[in-house]
């Protein structure tokens, strides 16, 4: 019987065989944290008041979650962590503005295929992307990683997602995800490996295998995975990365379950408040009105996302009643959606465009709702209140949804604005 | 001893403690004012130590934020019993040595006024009169939980006694 890639990987970092459900212990190769950062510090030196970080190269920190600070607590928060990357010797550190860590770090070229990485984000699983074994852990285990290296893992069961045909216009790879969550359901995929299979996985560009990958949390996934084919290379060739290690699944690996999809098949959708697996198509939602858009968050606010919106919207205009947000992914994003003229047809259309960051994702700043108000966003989650009063609600949806929501005020199916 | 019994799958990290307070609190009397605000307000005010909470299926899951856990153990709650819960909420609860029971039979058999009892070095909990069995968790991760939680634990091999925050 053939291993999976989570077995493989483990199994690499173990030094033994390892079968599904075993615990073993392992080094990840990378440990992110963000903002949070500052009360790791603080757990980190309760165990070494005064030692140092174990592998200080294998951390990567990212400030993002409320750039640039909005309170004087933020404000603190961040100058710790500064003094602290500084005390440390922390090479891999990028500070507010230059963009979200699940942005920021395969951009800086952290992202090794085959690697594993841990970070106190749950949106860690992102890099999966890039054939990295990538799950998110807490603040504590953070803290107790850079003391020791190490932490242990469950050798997981794998589910496959087996993708043919191609994407219709206007549909894209957030309908795909929300359609396989709305199927799967919010646990569905608890404590699992998920990987993806099947002749059109190679179509599938590295920013939309981002976007499915980033939400495989939403499904209780420890871990999703695409395959380091051409497009993974493409990636390590740009960014001068160590491809050494890459790995995937044998052809007669086991499975938990295979789940099956035709991309021609998808069609726009919207996750209904308040959660991610409460899916509709856009064609079936009762005419909703909104009263803000967000575009961005390390789902959906990569060059990509902003240049489908800024074609949908060239010329147009917001509805009066609709305020748009807009939050580039990283600096990178920005300055190229700048040159591209993404961000000025945005602008003209109405939209405000945030500094790069998490934006009102986690309801910190930059665009809270109010009671009753109704939100549209590109982002992986809908929980009630995360976006700041537990009375407001949270719709998600594709980029070219949210694009052709925007011109109409209400939540609009984008086939019908083409 | 009571019963905070929530009937509802799915809670998430949001309903236990808001995003928008993440980065604003992170010791156990700030997490406590905010813990469960979403979900049920009067839970911090009732609460006492000893107190089990119980809900369905995918207990925690969403967001890494730790403070659900840390309000939790801070307030002495006992254990929480759950249909099934999500992972980095699992490990959270291991890493500040917060006893978690998954059994969906307990869970069923919960009636309003019963009495719940956890024995976690038997892998027991009684509630009523019926008493469910659980897997017991592996020796290296009994290790953490017994410690106190993963901080402490890595104080006895690391380093010198300290206050955790």
């Amino acid at each position: 019987m053939g291993k999976t890639f989570a077995q493989k990987v483990l199994e690499r970092a173990a030094g033994r065989l390892v079968k599904p459900g075993e615990i073993v212990f392992a080094e990840p190769d990378l440990i992110m944290s963000h903002d949070n950062t500052a009360a790791i510090i603080d757990k980190f030196r309760t165990i070494l008041p005064e030692g140092n970080v174990r592998y200080p190269e294998r951390l990567a920190v990212v400030l993002d979650h409320v750039v640039p600070a909005a309170t004087c607590k933020n404000a603190a928060d961040h100058a710790k962590i500064r003094e602290f990357v500084e005390e440390q010797g922390i090479e891999n550190f990028y500070d507010a503005g230059t963009g979200i860590c699940h942005q920021v770090v395969p951009e800086m070229g952290l992202t090794l295929p085959g690697t594993i990485i841990v970070g106190s984000d749950s949106h860690t699983c992102t890099y999966g992307a890039f054939n990295c074994f990538a799950a998110g852990i807490d603040r504590t285990e953070t803290a107790g990683l850079w003391v020791t290296g190490r932490t242990w893992f469950v050798v997981p069961e794998t589910i496959s997602i087996e993708l043919s045909g191609f994407f219709g216009e206007r549909v894209s790879a957030k309908d795909l995800i929300l359609t396989i969550i709305g199927d799967l359901g919010a646990a569905g995929a608890n404590y699992k490996a998920v990987e993806f299979h099947g002749h059109s996985v190679s179509t599938l560009r590295l920013f939309e295998r981002m976007t499915i990958a980033n939400m495989g949390v939403e499904m209780g996934a420890k871990l999703t995975v695409f395959p380091p084919d051409r497009n993974v290379m493409g990636y390590v060739r740009d960014r001068g990365v160590d491809s050494k290690r890459s790995a995937w699944s044998d052809s007669d690996a086991e499975f938990y379950t295979v789940h099956e999809y035709d991309l021609s098949r998808i069609v726009p959708v919207v996750a209904r408040p308040h959660s991610v697996d409460n899916v509709v198509p856009v064609e079936e939602l009762e005419p909703t009105r909104i009263d803000q858009i967000f575009l961005g968050t390390c789902t959906n606010g990569r060059l990509e996302d902003l240049g489908t919106a800024a074609e949908m919207l060239e010329g147009g205009r917001i509805d009066p009643s609709v305020r748009m947000v807009v939050a580039p992914a990283s600096r990178e994003v920005y300055l190229a959606a700048l040159k591209q003229g993404a961000l000025q047809i945005l602008l003209e259309a109405g939209a405000m465009v945030l500094p790069p960051g998490c934006g009102p994702c986690l309801g910190a700043h930059q665009g809270v709702l109010a009671p009753g108000e109704r939100c549209l966003s590109t982002a992986n989650r809908n929980f009630r209140g995360r976006m700041g009063e537990p009375e407001s609600e949270i719709f998600l949806a594709s980029p070219e949804t949210a694009a052709a929501s925007a011109l109409t005020g209400y939540i609009t199916d984008p086939r019908e604005v083409m | 001893m009571s019963v905070f019994y929530y009937h509802q799958d799915d809670i998430n990290t949001d309903l236990l403690f808001p995003g928008k307070y993440t980065y604003q609190c992170s010791s156990g009397p700030e997490i406590k004012e905010h813990l469960f605000e979403d979900l049920d307000p009067t839970f911090k005010e009732k609460v006492q130590p000893g107190d089990v909470v119980m809900a369905g299926e995918n207990f925690g899951c969403g967001s890494s934020r730790e403070q659900p856990v840390v309000g939790l153990k801070y307030l002495g709650v006992k254990a929480v019993i759950a249909c099934s819960f999500a992972r980095i909420f699992y490990r959270s609860a291991i890493n500040q040595g917060l006893l978690l029971i998954a059994c969906p039979e307990a869970v069923a058999a919960y009636a309003e006024g019963d009495e719940v009892d956890v024995n976690p070095t038997e892998g027991k909990v009684k509630v009523g009169d019926r008493t469910f069995e659980f897997p017991p968790l592996p020796d290296e991760i009994m290790e953490i939980l017994e410690d106190g939680g993963l901080l402490s634990h890595l104080r006895k091999t690391y380093g010198r006694t300290g206050s955790e925050e």
